[in-house]
């Protein structure tokens, strides 16, 4: 990876992401009315995040089991609407024992 | 300068900022095992300030995938502050234009959600209390983190691996709950996601354009499908 190649890609994440930020408040002053736009819009982020997870989240750690205990415990921390802090946090250290107790074995 | 509408924002903020610190540390050691330096996986922070938009980044960048998909990806995954900033419009206070390019820079997931939840007008002084603390956390943390991560023992730096996606869950999991046609979409791309990971043939799509066709083609499918049904969109 070369430093120009780097750096052009960084200047590319930036104006990706803050156009969509800012370019709504600049010139929209009315309600969006399109029923299918706004459905579409709402959907958006969760499905998002989900292929961001799915399946990434179980190559995130050394071992596919350490990484599915960190699973579980934020899926049942977030049905419990922990903060995210607490669900992050709580995932990794789910994921640091199990691989403590793998390697013991 | 209204003191005590920035007062206000800023205090709202601390959670935010501190879940944020901890959430860049793990992102500042992700990118630097990735082979960035320390110095740019801050630069990304502080220019982008977006979790799964510079993450899907990093990993095309590790890949050494090309403009055009690594500028498709952000834009899809950014497509959401598209609705998000929308929806502050009608919320925002008049204020000249220079102010709405510094607001728009800090239009994350948390903060438009602590400025939407107000139950006051959003003004550009509350507005810029709300965005200080966390752009600060988010971008100290991924200096502490890329530069202090090889410091600390394997076995934790590894764990902390996951803590980006266990917040993703942290985000998606209690409004899928709530809210039946949200847990349909997360579903539904679950299992599309997994597919095209592993079916022969789609495998050798990378994750970011896996990403990218996920989010427009599963919000237009349901999106259709909803209006089509006649029934209200939100």
């Amino acid at each position: 990876m070369n430093n120009t190649y780097l750096w052009t890609a960084v200047a590319v994440m930036f104006v990706f992401t803050y156009l969509p930020r800012v370019l709504p408040l600049l010139l929209v002053g009315k309600r969006i009315k399109s029923p299918f736009l706004l459905a579409f819009f709402r959907y958006v982020p969760y499905v998002v995040l989900t292929s961001l997870t799915i399946p990434a989240i179980f190559y995130s750690t050394r071992t596919v089991w350490g990484a599915a205990a960190g699973f579980v415990t934020a899926l049942w921390l977030a049905a419990r609407n922990k903060p995210m802090i607490q669900v992050a946090l709580a995932g990794a250290l789910a994921v640091l024992v199990t691989e403590s107790l793998l390697q013991l074995i | 300068m209204r003191r005590e509408e920035f007062r206000e924002g800023l205090i709202t903020s601390i959670p935010i900022a501190l879940g944020y610190l901890a959430v860049s540390f793990a992102f500042g050691i992700h990118a630097t095992a990735t082979g960035l330096s320390p110095i740019m996986s801050t630069i990304i922070s502080l220019t982008s300030l977006s979790s799964s938009g510079q993450f899907a980044g990093v990993g095309i960048m590790a890949a050494a995938g090309s403009y055009v998909e690594l500028a498709l990806a952000v834009l899809t995954i950014n497509l959401r502050y598209i609705l998000m900033s929308l929806s502050l419009t009608q919320k925002l206070a008049p204020m000249p234009l220079w102010h709405k390019l510094i607001i728009g820079y800090a239009v994350t997931d948390e903060i438009y959600a602590a400025a939407i939840g107000r139950d006051k007008d959003v003004t550009r002084d509350y507005y810029v209390g709300l965005m200080l603390l966390p752009v600060l956390g988010w971008t100290m943390g991924t200096l502490l983190g890329a530069s202090l991560g090889a410091l600390l023992p394997q076995d934790v730096v590894n764990a902390l691996g996951i803590a980006l996606y266990c917040m993703f869950i942290a985000l998606v999991v209690p409004p899928a709950r709530k809210d039946k046609s949200i847990l349909r979409a997360v579903l539904l791309t679950a299992a599309l996601s997994l597919a095209l990971a592993y079916l022969p043939g789609v495998r050798a799509l990378s994750a970011g354009w896996r990403v990218i066709l996920l989010a427009l083609a599963v919000p237009a499918g349901l999106a259709w499908r909803d209006t089509r049904a006649g029934g209200t969109a939100v």
